[in-house]
């Protein structure tokens, strides 16, 4: 049996569970409301409306309790990005992924109490959590009451410009959704890093 | 040379614009004699018994609003145009009130002027509408078209949320007012909130889209259709305006998407000239894009899915 890492404390645990159920639920109300259509709908479209309410507001408070988290806990030090040598650090760990997986070689920068994130997830991660967030909450809640945008920014309609930029961040959060279950696969075992988001125990090659 | 031609282009203009403005002057009918009563709430008139003056209050039905006059499309009639000359004498003769008012057909019917209106095509819809197979001639025309009054909506260059304003006016004037409504029926009229209190977002829905788009369905010799069909029929399916082929393209912005030019890209443009729909106006770029890049992605991670499998297996 592999070395066994208590990585993720309860309080990440429960709101990972959370965000993770809140943001299948946008994507999916998204995706049905944006391409909308009388022969084909993933859902209604008005039960889509409410539930993309509904998880808009869930998620946004997870996320501010995350932040609380975030700044009373030691969490925060797995988020601290060096920029010295990033760029090396981030060519390193891709040459891994491309290559080194398939000839079997080390991770090389395993999980450590220290550092649960190797470099590419720690950029990741806070471009999610602190730039994709927050503009898709800040375009979100807006477009809740559509009447506070306003009418004409430039020439533009403030709220389609709005629409737009909430669509585009909820691309790319789906990009990312879908490329961060591809890599939870790449953990010790096929299902490993499943269990430890569960358990709280982290398996290590 | 330059300079005396712009002299007289100048002078053109000035002419018309004067002239322009003398003929508006000319085209409002002076009703003040009328007006002097039926424009106040309250009237007065020498009491030929008494000697006094009488200060009475006006039957608020019977009170007209100048300004809205001036602005309908009939307003360079004057009032005993259409209504008997012998309302110039107060009190009016008790007879009156039995005069026949004319239809908008006696006027208008048969016309060439009004043929883009197509007026036929129009009675002939209304005569199939709830509203006159419930009530016959007691519910006419003038019941929704305010005979001192009606103002050309989608027609004139309005924006939508005036055009949807005045349009849906003419349906409020009577579902939203239960004197009005008392006089076609015995019922109380239901709270419109109310019966609608499926429709989120009621306040923007209602000041974007009229009350006809969903209580008709469009009909293609009219610029407005007028067959307010039963609640059943009405539209309650979200999808059919929030989708790329909306029917509000055919309905309330049918008329300017004839004109507008679409180059923009994004589907029903012209929706965007007045607001944002969900559903309705995706950018086709942008969609082809993400979906490309998408695919791009799910590709990436399948080969290195199978490289996996294949690579690790050999160890
Ligand atoms: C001195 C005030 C006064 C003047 C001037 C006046 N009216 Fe009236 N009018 C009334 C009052 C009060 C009533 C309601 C009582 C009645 O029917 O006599 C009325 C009622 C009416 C009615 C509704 C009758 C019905 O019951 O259906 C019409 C139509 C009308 N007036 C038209 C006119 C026209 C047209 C003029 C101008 C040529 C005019 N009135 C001038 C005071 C006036
Ligand atoms: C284009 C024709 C037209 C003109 C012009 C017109 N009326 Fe009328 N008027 C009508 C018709 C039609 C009705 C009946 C409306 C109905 O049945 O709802 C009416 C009704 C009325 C009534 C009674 C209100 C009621 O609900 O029964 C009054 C009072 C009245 N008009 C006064 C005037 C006065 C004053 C003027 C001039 C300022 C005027 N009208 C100009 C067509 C006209
Ligand atoms: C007494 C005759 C008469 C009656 C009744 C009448 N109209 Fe008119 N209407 C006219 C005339 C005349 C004009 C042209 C006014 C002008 O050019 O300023 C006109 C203009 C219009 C216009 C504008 C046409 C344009 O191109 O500018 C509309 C719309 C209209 N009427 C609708 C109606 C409707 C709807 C009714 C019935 C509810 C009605 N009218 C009843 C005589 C009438
Ligand atoms: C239930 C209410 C209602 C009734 C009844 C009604 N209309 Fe209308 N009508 C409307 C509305 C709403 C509009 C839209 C206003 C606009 O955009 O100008 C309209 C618009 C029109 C227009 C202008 C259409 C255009 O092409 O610009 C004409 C003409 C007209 N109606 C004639 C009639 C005639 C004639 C009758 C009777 C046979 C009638 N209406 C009865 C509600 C009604
Ligand atoms: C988004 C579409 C939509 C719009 C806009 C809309 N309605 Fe409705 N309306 C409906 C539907 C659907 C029903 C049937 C509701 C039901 O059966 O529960 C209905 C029902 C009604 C009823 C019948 C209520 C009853 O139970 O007898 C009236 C009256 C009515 N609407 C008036 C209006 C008026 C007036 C407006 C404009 C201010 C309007 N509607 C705008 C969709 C709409
Ligand atoms: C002058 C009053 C009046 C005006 C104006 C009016 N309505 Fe009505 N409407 C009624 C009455 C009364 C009824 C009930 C009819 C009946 O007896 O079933 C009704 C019924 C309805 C119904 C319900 C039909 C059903 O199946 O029960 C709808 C929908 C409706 N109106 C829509 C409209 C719309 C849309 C407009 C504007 C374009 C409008 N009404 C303008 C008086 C009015
Ligand atoms: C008759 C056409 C029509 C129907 C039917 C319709 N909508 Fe809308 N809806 C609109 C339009 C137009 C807008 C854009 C309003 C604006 O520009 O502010 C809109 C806006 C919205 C918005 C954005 C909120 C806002 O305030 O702008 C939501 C959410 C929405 N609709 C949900 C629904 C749902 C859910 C249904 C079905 C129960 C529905 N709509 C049915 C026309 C419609």
């Amino acid at each position: 049996m592999s070395d066994k890492l208590y990585l993720y404390p309860v309080w990440i645990r429960i709101w990972h569970i959370f965000n993770a159920v809140f943001f299948l639920v946008l994507l999916l109300s998204g995706i049905s409301m944006q391409y909308a259509s009388p022969d084909f709908m993933l859902m209604p479209f008005d039960v889509a409306v409410t539930s993309h309410n509904v998880a808009g507001i869930g998620i946004s408070i997870a996320y501010f309790i995350y932040l609380i988290g975030f700044v009373f806990t030691s969490n925060k030090k797995h988020y601290k990005i060096e920029c010295k040598g990033l760029i090396g650090q981030l060519i390193t760990q891709m040459r891994y992924y491309l290559f080194g997986v398939f000839k079997g070689e080390e991770s090389p920068y395993p999980s450590t109490e220290e550092s649960k994130f190797n470099p590419l997830q720690k950029v990741t991660y806070v471009g999610v959590l602190f730039v994709l967030f927050p503009v898709l909450i800040f375009t979100g809640l807006p477009l809740m009451f559509p009447e506070v945008i306003i009418d004409d920014f430039f020439g533009i309609g403030g709220t389609l410009l709005t629409a737009l930029v909430h669509a585009s961040a909820g691309f790319f959060a789906s990009l990312f959704l879908v490329i961060h279950l591809y890599f939870a696969t790449m953990g010790a075992s096929f299902s490993s890093n499943f269990k430890s988001i569960i358990n709280g125990y982290h398996e290590s090659h | 040379m330059v300079n005396k031609y712009k002299l007289v282009i100048l002078c053109l203009f000035a002419c018309l614009f004067l002239g322009g403005s003398q003929s508006i002057a000319q085209d409002v009918a002076d009703n003040g004699k009328c007006l002097k009563c039926h424009g106040q709430v309250f009237y007065e008139y020498d009491n030929e018994w008494t000697g006094q003056v009488d200060r009475k209050p006006l039957n608020p039905f019977h009170h007209i609003d100048s300004v809205k006059m001036h602005q309908s499309v009939h307003k360079m009639f004057a009032c005993i145009d259409c209504h008997s000359m012998d309302y110039e004498t107060f009190p009016h003769d008790g007879e009156l009130r039995l005069e026949a008012k004319y239809t908008c057909m006696d006027c208008h019917g048969g016309d060439d002027t009004y043929a883009k209106y197509n007026f036929e095509g129009i009675e002939e819809a209304f005569m199939e509408s709830v509203h006159f197979q419930a009530s016959e001639e007691r519910f006419n025309c003038w019941s929704c078209h305010d005979a001192h009054g009606y103002e050309l909506a989608l027609r004139n260059d309005k924006s939508i949320v005036e055009v949807v304003e005045l349009s849906n006016n003419m349906c409020l004037s009577c579902h939203d007012n239960k004197f009005k409504y008392g006089l076609i029926s015995d019922d109380q009229p239901k709270q419109i909130n109310e019966i609608h209190a499926w429709l989120p977002n009621q306040d923007s829905h209602f000041k974007k889209v009229r009350c006809v788009d969903c209580h008709t369905n469009v009909q293609k010799d009219v610029l407005v259709s007028h067959n307010i069909l039963p609640k059943e029929k009405a539209l309650k399916n979200c999808v059919q305006c929030h989708s790329a082929n909306s029917v509000l393209m055919e309905s309330l912005y049918a008329y300017r998407a004839k004109e507008s030019r679409e180059s923009s890209g994004f589907l029903n443009a012209v929706i965007l000239n007045e607001g944002y729909m969900i559903g309705a106006n995706r950018n086709q770029t942008l969609n082809n894009i993400s979906i490309g890049i998408f695919s791009l992605m799910i590709l990436g991670l399948l080969v290195h899915l199978i490289l996996r499998f294949i690579l690790i297996k050999k160890k």
